[in-house]
């Protein structure tokens, strides 16, 4: 398992070859990337995340715990950034390996699902029109994690 | 013990972390302690269903006691990914 919260950006593709690199036993490797999405009608300059160091390495060690513990899975990769970032710009990744594709792509959701609104992170949208606001979080975003 | 504030309960608040010496037994009381000194608290706390505490850096509840917790943070719900 692997977990790094950075300001830096990272390269998707040579994550993803590291991450899938060396091991004979995983037939499936599946992947997520989160990336800075540009608004409709006020357009996004840059977005910026805060976080709780500390508390944000612990918590996203306890959610790919769990799905470890849940599903058959070879490893588990969990990359996410801090700071301002533009659109188009990876914000955040994870990857998981395992023999066959149901764990893999179950436990990259469940990993998604809880990052969104256990991992404490919150974002700001700065706009062209000179709008700051913080990204409300959705209803949608509790009720996706009843499902597990 | 260290109370930390995030997003815009920092914002509010006007800083990112203080130190507190209080008595409060439950993080409830540790709020009306606070909501009590200044309007800027007052109106941080006004709604606690918009917001998250964590003792300890792990995610908790409102009415947790606080016997033996080093350190509190506050904010909204949180919005990774």
């Amino acid at each position: 398992m692997r977990i790094t919260v950075q300001e830096a950006p990272f390269d998707l593709g040579a994550e993803a070859n590291a991450f899938a690199a060396g091991r004979m036993d995983m037939g499936a490797i599946v992947t997520f990337t989160g990336v800075v999405r540009d608004l409709p009608g006020d357009p996004l300059l840059a977005m910026e995340i805060e976080h709780y160091p500390g508390m944000t390495e612990a918590a996203l060690t306890d959610i790919a715990t769990r799905a470890q513990e849940r599903w058959y899975l070879g490893d588990v990769l969990v990359i996410h950034r801090y700071g301002r970032m533009a659109p188009g710009e990876a914000i955040m990744m994870v990857a998981t390996a395992a023999p066959h594709r149901r764990d893999a792509f179950e436990a990259a959701e469940y990993l998604m699902d809880f990052l969104k609104s256990r991992a404490p992170f919150w974002k700001r949208e700065i706009t062209a029109n000179g709008a700051s606001d913080w990204v409300e979080a959705k209803d949608t975003d509790e009720d996706a994690l009843s499902r597990w | 013990m260290d109370v930390l504030y995030f997003a815009w309960v920092r914002e509010r608040i006007g800083l990112p972390r203080e130190q507190i010496e209080t008595d409060a037994a439950t993080v409830n009381d540790l709020v009306a302690e606070l909501r009590a000194r200044e309007d800027r608290y007052d109106m941080a706390f006004s709604d606690l269903g918009a917001l998250r505490v964590a003792l300890d850096q792990q995610l908790s509840d409102f009415d947790a006691p606080l016997a033996g917790v080093r350190e509190v943070a506050f904010f909204p719900p949180m919005t990774g990914g």
